[in-house]
């Protein structure tokens, strides 16, 4: 729950938007997020962000999903309640792999996707502040958070000389909050 | 650009060594392999040797032909190297067919039981399907049309080199290759994904039948091609060659070995399942040798190599990236799935496990002509398919 500062600068090309992250990294402004209408491939590298650990994560729950399901159907079927299936053992490796596999598949699929939503902090009806309503639109939108040194005169004339087509300065939420759009408004309202 | 590859001196040698090691294993072989099993052991490991390699060579014609159907087009920077491993298919085609000629009309070995059916209820009954001339005919059919539909897309490809630059012969040039392409897809659905692996090689047990066994005979052998590719990939890469190949590129073959090893245990898995839960003895008996007989440490080993290490060693990013470790798994796979076809015949054939040298040293001799081969084609021509509409989309390749 962090008010900060931002000056937004949005581009119409993305021929722009690359060598413009770029010098904007390189004069050491801190880049809180760029967003695009579509995925564009290398634009995570020429933001420098690091390679994400998502995949690990997914591991992980996959070896949960494995452990739950065959630990819990082989207690069941040799300690707690063992039953006489067609003469099989009362441990049928075999048999417990379907089950084992879809539990497997589950936990690491849900787990991925609750661990998304929290790196990308997004759930249900939690918002987020909106720097450009055309940014899932036709435009690419970079926001530059604004520290105690950084004057907003000199980024949005930095920005401008790396070709922005609009530029603003906009006081936001940086994280995530429980509540209603029109909230922002009345917090910040001067 | 380094386009135009030379055989290095030293891997003319290493398949001449390997070649000639193969010829010797055969040699001593005709004189070691006496007595009660000595026979059907020497043709088993023929058999088993030169089936799986046609049909790992014959992975790359139908890596063509997917990549040609499906209009991927991030392979073609390295499309010449599965058309080079593509072109052994006639040769081992021809190996494939004395062989079997020798089995089939020779009855040597006694490997197919099917062709002595007088007095046995179900070999009868499967005569009509089961006989020396329908399996010999289908087989030379298969064999033919293999080769045949291998050189056509081979000399498709070449011609590429010489042709006009403009948008219509360009246009021309893709709807040829679909319908070529779209010819083998059917010719190789009907063969290794139906028919073939029976008449060669599921007709051993001859008593015995799956469903699932041509798709799983051809997921074993689709992976092993995949990763010859690769392999080669690799080479040429180290040498200098093929410039324009980098990460990307590896990273979709890396996937492709990835998901094909995990696509042939889900087929191992299901044979094996059903089998298993049925419980019926005209099917168990398949598995009896395999999982409780002498066969029992191959069979736990066949699904370590390929599918335990495949997944945990090129699940991630940065392994299917490396070119050392893929060059690794891809040899690992294909001795994997070596294994697989050793397991698949020798318990029907030989009935009891020996140390595999015999069938090792003619693997080596199959190793040894393929890299021969290939490394001869791939002189032949530039490494680049400079003229193909889709190099651009290669080139700019993003994963």
């Amino acid at each position: 729950m962090a008010v900060k500062k931002f000056v937004v600068g949005s581009f119409d090309d993305e021929a722009v938007l690359f060598p413009a992250v770029k010098k904007v990294r390189q004069a050491g402004y801190k880049i809180h997020d760029v967003y695009t209408p579509f995925p564009i491939h290398g634009l995570d590298h020429a933001m420098g962000l690091r390679e994400t650990s998502l995949h690990t994560a997914g591991f992980i729950y996959a070896l949960c999903g494995t452990t739950t399901a065959l630990s819990f159907m082989s207690w069941v079927f040799t300690t707690d309640w063992p039953m006489n299936i067609g003469g099989k053992p009362h441990f049928p490796l075999p048999a417990f792999i379907p089950i084992t596999f879809e539990l497997t598949v589950l936990f690491s699929a849900v787990g991925m996707v609750m661990t998304f939503m929290y790196l990308c902090q997004m759930a249900p009806f939690v918002k987020k502040h909106i720097f450009h309503p055309r940014q899932t639109d036709d435009l690419f939108v970079m926001a530059i958070e604004l520290s105690d040194k950084t004057g907003a005169e000199e980024v949005k004339g930095f920005l401008n000389s790396v070709g922005a087509k609009e530029i603003n300065e906009q006081t936001a939420e940086a994280g995530w909050w429980l509540g209603r759009f029109d909230r922002e408004d009345k917090v910040f309202a001067k | 650009m380094k386009d135009q590859f030379v055989v290095p001196a030293r891997l003319k040698t290493t398949s001449f060594v390997l070649l000639g090691i193969g010829l010797l294993t055969l040699l001593i072989g005709i004189f070691a392999l006496n007595g009660e099993h000595g026979p059907t052991r020497f043709w088993a490991g023929l058999l088993q040797n030169s089936t799986f390699f046609l049909m790992v060579a014959l992975a790359s014609t139908f890596f063509i032909c997917v990549t040609t159907l499906a209009h991927g087009g991030w392979q073609m920077a390295f499309r010449r190297v599965p058309e080079a491993i593509s072109m052994a298919v006639p040769v081992l085609s021809v190996i494939v067919l004395v062989v079997l000629g020798f089995l089939i009309f020779g009855n040597k070995g006694h490997i197919y039981h099917w062709l002595h059916p007088h007095g046995d209820k179900v070999l009868e009954f499967k005569s009509p399907f089961l006989n020396a001339g329908f399996v010999s005919t289908m087989t030379v059919i298969t064999l033919a049309l293999w080769s045949l539909l291998t050189v056509k897309l081979r000399r498709m490809s070449l011609a590429e080199d010489k042709m006009l630059l403009d948008q219509d012969s360009r246009k021309a040039l893709i709807w040829k290759g679909t319908v070529w392409c779209g010819l083998f897809a059917v010719v190789y659905a009907l063969s290794m994904g139906s028919t073939t692996p029976w008449i060669w090689l599921m007709s051993i047990d001859a008593h015995w039948f799956s469903t699932m066994y041509s798709w799983y005979t051809f997921a074993s052998t689709w992976v092993s091609g995949l990763s010859l590719i690769a392999l080669f990939v690799v080479y040429l890469k180290s040498k200098g060659y093929l410039e324009m190949v980098n990460e990307e590129h590896l990273h979709d073959l890396g996937k492709f070995m990835f998901a094909f090893s995990v696509f042939w245990t889900y087929l191992w898995f299901s044979q094996y399942m059903l089998i298993w839960y049925a419980n019926m003895p005209e099917e168990t008996i398949y598995f009896k040798p395999r999982v409780w007989g002498e066969f029992r440490p191959v069979f736990f080993l066949n699904l370590i190599i390929n599918f335990i290490c495949p997944l945990l060693i090129l699940m991630k990013r940065n392994s299917k990236r490396n070119y050392t470790l893929v060059a690794f798994m891809g040899g690992l796979i294909i001795f994997g799935h070596w294994l697989d076809f050793f397991q698949m015949v020798m318990p029907a054939t030989v009935k009891h496990l020996y140390f595999p040298w015999y069938e090792l040293g003619l693997g080596l001799g199959f190793v040894g002509l393929i890299i021969y081969l290939t490394a001869q084609q791939l002189a032949k021509a530039p490494l680049t398919a400079k003229n193909h509409p889709y190099l651009k989309e290669s080139i700019v390749h993003h994963t």
